[in-house]
């Protein structure tokens, strides 16, 4: 394996909300390509490829809108490639990335994409129809409910209630109050949460992330260009994806493999990535983390997936703080995925603000002495987990 | 300035084939009201929705073998809020391990009232037996099926 590191020298995100009426699909993919080209102070010229970052072409309702997104990226004449891997989309693209990087084929690479889930109307329609037509797609199945069966076997493995699925949500309200690019920004309370209305039992409305508009891109590069170049960068020291089972009733039964409750396919994904960024005790030398939950419950499989602690022991801990911006090991500072979900580049987003908080470049929602973060995104019903290291 | 938008609906209509497995899966449950999965004969495993290779071994299954009607519940889960073209809500459905299964197969449960969330997760809590129940005219489909407390 080559000893040369891949860095990240740009980054652009929007500002996310519900809406962006006064922008197309592909204007929004420009803008944040043009705010990650004059974070990294490079010239156009420099990018020798890039990954475009699509989630399912139904959520934004325009079919391969990566087409319409080669003229915002910048792509004629360029290496070109969509990805698209659910809700881990975002991550696989910088990932797809990297490989470039790594592979030494390019030196420069840009990552890219966008979406406008809030002009969806229909979002669980289109998500629903990822279960296979065989035999599950006569049930009324969704993220939420997939998500909230999850819960109801955590909670009964390790004693979550539905305060401290409303504490997550408290959390990260904070967090994102502080960050601009959050969607969600309103600062809320248990009772707040505790109040909103049943969507798919245990998770309420305030559980859940909202349908947002924006974009997202980045800019990696080889070692020896930003050597070279004399550019300042943060590294991707590990990374990994891993898959499970597509059966979510095989995630049940006499003897799973892969719990329901859990996220074994990210725990296997992380391990990859720290055992390539030679981490050999996460909850000694992880400082921050950016983890995807969609919905609240999800925060504590992800955190326990992470190897931040042991299965079940995040409940507790997030009870005395310990994953708050000012406390042991903050998770999601940005507010994370329950405060901003454009699906196409949500989980770019974790990368993104894990790396911004390893730079020291947060801004307001900046931790303290964060030198060695991580980031992952999660795709399908369990089934593509993606995570990385990224380090100062 | 004035920003105008456009609404777009798509309705596309496929017709797809369920293959062997599954069209055996269904023709039993519509004529016989029997539930049948497949046996891995290297881990013994029956895997019901039945498959026609398991995950584990990446082998053929070899055999049908009829699981339930009885079971306990996996999961749960009760909906609340209406999604378009997606079912009225309130309604309970989950994942129910079936009398000599070995994974769990999904279904709606039914005969629980659902006017208070907490009252009914702990009529479906997880451990809780279920009988399977079959509608009188079945089309060989998932909805032929459903769950209720034993």
């Amino acid at each position: 394996m080559s000893k040369d590191r891949v860095g990240i020298i740009g980054i652009g995100q929007s500002a996310f909300r519900s809406r962006r009426d006064d922008a197309s699909y592909p204007e929004l993919v420009r803008e944040a390509v043009t705010i990650a080209m004059a974070d990294a102070k490079l010239d156009f010229d420099a990018i020798e490829a890039i990954v475009y970052s699509l989630s399912p072409d139904a959520m934004i309702g325009i079919g391969n809108a990566e087409r319409l997104g080669v003229d915002a990226v910048g792509g004629r004449r360029k290496r070109f490639l969509r990805i698209n891997t659910g809700g881990s989309t975002g991550i696989s693209s910088v990932a797809a990335a990297y490989y470039h990087v790594a592979s030494g084929l390019c030196d420069v690479v840009l990552t890219a994409g966008a979406d406008k889930v809030g002009e969806c109307g229909d979002s669980q329609t289109v998500l629903n129809k990822i279960w296979d037509p065989s035999f599950e797609r006569s049930l009324p199945l969704g993220t939420i409910n997939m998500l909230a069966m999850s819960g109801v076997r955590y909670m009964q493995r390790y004693g979550m209630t539905e305060e401290d699925m409303a504490r997550v949500t408290v959390k990260n309200r904070r967090h994102a109050s502080l960050n601009p690019n959050a969607h969600l920004r309103k600062v809320v309370t248990i009772d707040d949460v505790m109040e909103s209305r049943t969507i798919s039992w245990p998770i309420k409305l305030l559980d859940c992330c909202p349908q947002s508009t924006g974009g997202a891109a980045m800019v990696l590069a080889s070692e020896q260009y930003i050597r070279d170049n004399h550019l300042d960068a943060v590294w991707i020291t590990g990374l990994a994806h891993r898959a499970e089972t597509y059966w979510m009733g095989d995630r049940m039964g006499t003897n799973p493999t892969a719990e329901h409750a859990d996220a074994y396919a990210l725990r296997r994904s992380f391990e990859q990535s720290y055992k390539m960024a030679g981490i050999t005790d996460p909850a000694k030398q992880v400082h921050v983390a950016e983890l995807y939950a969609p919905f609240s419950n999800t925060e504590f499989h992800a955190i326990d997936a992470a190897g931040l602690c042991k299965p079940g022991e995040s409940v507790p801990m997030l009870r005395e703080g310990k994953f708050d911006l000012d406390g042991w090991i903050p998770v999601n500072p940005s507010g994370g995925t329950l405060c901003t979900n454009a699906i196409a580049v949500t989980a770019m987003a974790r990368v993104a603000e894990t790396a911004l908080q390893v730079w020291g470049r947060a801004g307001a929602h900046q931790a303290k002495n964060v030198r060695v973060g991580i980031a992952s995104g999660n795709g399908g019903d369990h089934q593509i987990f993606g995570t990385m290291v990224i380090e100062a | 300035m004035e920003l105008l938008g456009r609404t777009e609906t798509w309705n596309i209509t496929y017709d797809h084939a369920l293959g062997e497995i599954a069209s055996y899966f269904y023709t039993q449950i519509r004529d016989n009201a029997r539930i049948y999965g497949r046996r891995c004969a290297k881990t013994n495993h029956v895997l019901v929705p039945p498959r026609a290779f398991s995950d584990e071994t990446l082998l053929p299954t070899t055999e049908w073998v009829e699981v339930g009607p009885g079971g306990t519940i996996q999961a749960f889960t009760m909906v609340y809020e209406r999604f378009n073209n997606l079912p009225d809500p309130p309604y309970a459905f989950g994942y129910v391990l079936l009398d000599g299964a070995d994974t769990a197969l999904g279904g709606y449960f039914k005969g629980v009232d659902l006017s208070d969330p907490k009252k009914a997760a702990e009529q479906l809590a997880i451990g809780t037996r279920v009988m399977t129940k079959f509608a009188e005219k079945r089309t060989g489909d998932g909805l032929d099926f459903w769950f209720e407390r034993a």
